[in-house]
């Protein structure tokens, strides 16, 4: 099957700390790949090196066979209106309506009427199920319901790569369940690829086609949701399950805990 | 050896964030088609927020400085019993100073603070990132648009403060302390030049405005995405903005009255 994306050898820094370290990854179109891992192991910087908004110290990151880093300002848009991306809180524009939000890419790339606007719009909307809250502002809208608008404003031009970062972040079980789901059926509805960030195990092992478990900056480990449920890998082991030791340790390194008590005779 | 290195780590931050906000500045008048393809839609809706929603402030500040003037010329000139000058000295004042620099202040901390904030909070909560995934350009569509509402609304709010300060003096001199009304208009008409005052004073309160409005932007786009970084940033343009009038307000002075 073809790969809508691929990242080959990718190597990057925030000034001279190192976030990826020689990342390879694939992402196969039509398919919905997780990237899972501890906060801070990387996993956002690689949606922002799909999106173009980083470029990686060494390596390419091709989508759509295009090398993402290696575009003119044109063509990075150009790409760009090709793909949707759900934000950790939405990141709805909080001056325009549910509506305003949905409606905001087809009004500044397309000529489109007012009218088919208003239809697509609800469409989008309808495919989430907030089509009453069409008027509603993102301040008078649930975690839930922002995320959802958000999830509609993302597929308002049909993208052929849709991302998503920390997708269930703060949502209770019903809107984790109805985000989940709706990944699912958008992805295979509108035929497109999706990528989720994302540490909770268990909400997304039960839709994703693929994951990759990243630490430190590497993929420690990859395959199918049951590959990863029965590994016995002991870092995945540990995620999966939530252990609370393990490879990762509770403890954060420190000195001896005897000798930051001060007791008698405590060894360094 | 390390007080040395802090102060040279300090200078070169200095630099190059002064660097940065000039491209930034040079980017956005590079972008600024939308926001006059665009007028009534994007640029219309930032004058009435820069504009529109500070008139309250610039027209009471505006009319109780005009009176404060009046009260305090009308003491001194009366001394010399020329008091019916009271006009000319309440016009010239606002015309040539007051009324662009206070005028400018008032609004670095009413719609300058207001800008930095927003758009301080649009980064912290991703909204500029989602803009820019959903390939808008946010300098074109965010920025340019605030920024020529700004530089409208500062001129249109220094008239308004002008034009209310004039108010307040004859409010304060001529029905107040009954100065004579004639000699009151007749002297300010004669004493205001349009070339050498309103002129002048117009275009100080555009300059003002460009730079109200282009140090309120940056520090709003350059804010760290905490809440303690837009708080920081809020404060910065409203001590950056203050410092830039009075320090511009110097320079444009000794060029436009040099002669006087």
């Amino acid at each position: 099957m073809e790969n809508l994306v691929e990242i080959k050898d990718v190597n990057f820094a925030y000034d001279v700390r190192p976030v990826l370290k020689g990342i390879n990854m694939t992402v196969p179109r039509g398919k919905i790949v997780a990237i899972m891992g501890l906060s801070g192991c990387g996993k956002t910087t690689i949606l922002r090196m799909i999106a173009g908004v980083l470029r990686p110290k060494t390596g390419t990151v091709k989508v759509a066979g295009r090398v993402m880093h290696q575009l003119d300002h044109e063509a990075l848009y150009a790409m760009r209106r090709k793909m949707g991306m759900l934000y950790q809180f939405g990141a709805l524009f909080t001056d325009l309506s549910a509506f305003d939000n949905v409606a905001f890419q087809m009004r500044e790339h397309t000529s489109l009427p007012e009218p088919m606007i208003q239809d697509l719009v609800m469409m989008k909307l309808h495919a989430v199920g907030l089509r009453g809250a069409q008027h509603m502002m993102p301040s008078e809208l649930s975690g839930g319901m922002a995320r959802r608008v958000a999830l509609a404003r993302a597929i308002a031009l049909d993208p052929t790569l849709i991302m998503y970062d920390e997708p269930f972040t703060g949502l209770d079980p019903i809107s984790m369940g109805v985000i989940s789901n709706l990944t699912r059926s958008l992805n295979d509805a509108l035929g497109a690829t999706s990528i989720i960030v994302t540490h909770d195990v268990q909400e997304s092992l039960k839709i994703v086609d693929y994951v990759y478990f990243m630490s430190d900056g590497m993929v420690v480990a990859q395959g199918t949701p049951d590959d990863i449920r029965n590994s016995k890998a002991p870092f995945v082991h540990q995620f999966v399950w939530g252990e609370m030791d393990g490879p990762m340790p509770f403890h954060y390194p420190g000195a001896p805990y005897a000798a930051d008590l001060e007791l008698e005779g405590a060894r360094a | 050896m390390k007080g040395l290195r802090g102060i040279g780590n300090h200078v070169v931050g200095g630099v190059w964030r002064l660097g940065y906000a000039t491209r930034f500045f040079l980017v956005t008048l590079l972008r600024s088609a939308t926001s006059f393809r665009r007028f009534r839609g994007l640029t219309f809706r930032e004058i009435y927020f820069a504009g529109v929603l500070s008139l309250i402030i610039i027209i009471v500040s505006g009319l109780f400085v005009g009176m404060v003037l009046a009260l305090q010329g009308y003491e001194t000139l009366q001394r010399y019993g020329s008091s019916e000058a009271v006009g000319t000295l309440v016009a010239l004042s606002l015309v040539r100073e007051l009324g662009p620099v206070v005028a400018a202040l008032l609004f670095a901390s009413r719609a300058g603070s207001a800008m930095t904030a927003e758009i301080g909070l649009m980064k912290a909560t991703e909204q500029i990132s989602a803009m820019e995934m959903m390939a808008v350009d946010p300098i074109a569509r965010v920025i340019g648009p605030r920024f020529w509402g700004g530089v409208i609304s500062m001129p249109l709010l220094a008239a308004i403060f002008s034009a209310m300060g004039v108010f307040g003096g004859y409010l304060i001199a001529v029905v107040l302390i009954g100065v004579d009304e004639g000699a009151f208009w007749s002297q300010m008409q004669n004493a205001v030049d349009f070339r050498e005052d309103i002129v002048n004073g117009v275009i100080k309160s555009v300059v003002f405005g460009v730079a109200v409005t282009a140090i309120s932007l940056f520090e709003g786009y350059d804010a760290p995405p905490t809440a303690e970084g837009v708080s920081r940033a809020t404060t910065r343009t409203v001590v950056t903005s203050s410092l830039a009038i009075l320090g511009l307000d110097f320079i444009l002075t000794a060029f436009m009255f040099k002669g006087v």
